[in-house]
């Protein structure tokens, strides 16, 4: 019997169905793009780590490209994150801190053990700005435009090849 | 060396106490009954973005248990279930939604299980009436015969068998 064309549609709907689901179990389920992506940062009015009666607002965050970091003296990966933030520093980005859910004594103690990349720590101890960041563990960064939008976002902590491959070029990009 | 030992333990348990009384308030306590039907409803259909598979009921991760609270604050001041989803999308995404909104987007994952019934009801159609077509046309005269025959045969060839055991 001649094999008819219709008897193949299982077999291209099975290869299709195993192509797809094969390229899906390559996914990083952890890896989800932001919410915010492409909206302003959330607005906020709170003090910084150094100065209890200082007021910040999302207006710390316009003029100039900026990265914001979210981390905490508690977060064991966010001491693997800070030699990765530092060197950033280094080449001139600003980092703006979000020091989440922390103690002002603790994260002092952690910025003297493993220095100080932020030009700013905006503190927030009961992880209201993070809750509006949609922060659901530290270390989180985020990459705000020069007027106060967020464009990038990163779960887990910055490695040195996120510095060059991903973090860099980004930043690059929104300054032109 | 065992006072030693009896030390760790003890510190061991005062970690471990600690940790527990630290991790949660508990469930909060709603005045009207209606409030906590709609607080267990509402963690129990929600996932918990931290984990790959808990809703926000379930899961022990410490950001659960701050929309947990959030929750409760929204349902006090009178917001909608479906605010607080929508609250809670804007800030964690889609993936916060057990099961996805119709939008355009998820058309095709909504509407595929209907297309997928229709197109079986269609192909099973088709084959049940080709089937009757095709059915064999009643027996004429000449074969009529050979199949009594044949059956005839058959019987005797049974019945002889049963004979010789």
């Amino acid at each position: 019997m001649k094999a008819k064309p219709i008897l193949f549609i299982p077999l291209v709907i099975f290869v299709g169905l195993a192509v797809l689901l094969w390229h899906g179990l390559g996914n990083n389920p952890t890896d989800r793009e932001s919410a915010l992506l492409s909206t302003p940062f959330p607005d906020f009015t709170l003090a910084t780590v150094d100065d209890e009666n200082k007021q910040v607002t999302p207006e710390v965050l316009k003029g100039q490209v900026t990265l914001v970091n979210v981390w905490g003296a508690w977060c064991p990966t966010c001491k693997q994150e800070m030699p990765q933030l530092l060197d950033l520093a280094q080449r001139g980005v600003r980092i703006v801190g979000v020091d989440y859910k922390d103690q002002r004594s603790e994260a002092d103690k952690f910025m003297s053990d493993f220095g100080n990349p932020f030009a700013l720590n905006i503190f927030d101890p009961d992880g209201s700005l993070g809750f509006d960041l949609g922060v659901y563990g530290a270390p989180e960064s985020f990459i705000v435009d020069a007027n106060g939008v967020i464009r990038y976002h990163h779960t887990g902590y910055i490695t040195a090849e996120d510095v060059d491959n991903t973090i860099m070029p980004t930043l690059k990009r929104l300054q032109q | 060396m065992l006072q030693r030992m009896m030390l760790a333990v003890a510190a061991l348990l005062l970690c471990l106490s600690a940790g527990i009384s630290l991790a949660d308030n508990g469930p909060p306590e709603f005045q009207d009954p209606a409030l906590g039907q709609r607080y267990s409803a509402l963690t129990e259909e929600l996932r918990c973005p931290k984990c790959e598979n808990e809703s926000l009921a379930s899961s022990g991760a410490p950001i659960a248990a701050d929309i947990r609270q959030r929750i409760a604050e929204w349902l006090k001041a009178g917001q909608s279930d479906d605010e607080i989803r929508h609250h809670l999308v804007q800030r964690f995404g889609e993936y916060v939604l057990y099961k996805p909104r119709i939008e355009r987007r998820t058309w095709l994952l909504w509407g595929l299980p209907a297309v997928a019934v229709v197109l079986g009801a269609v192909v099973l159609t088709l084959l049940i009436r080709r089937r009757r077509r095709l059915r064999v046309n009643d027996l004429d005269e000449a074969e009529r015969a050979r199949l009594a025959s044949l059956l005839a045969r058959h019987g005797e060839q049974q019945s002889s068998n049963r004979e010789a055991r």
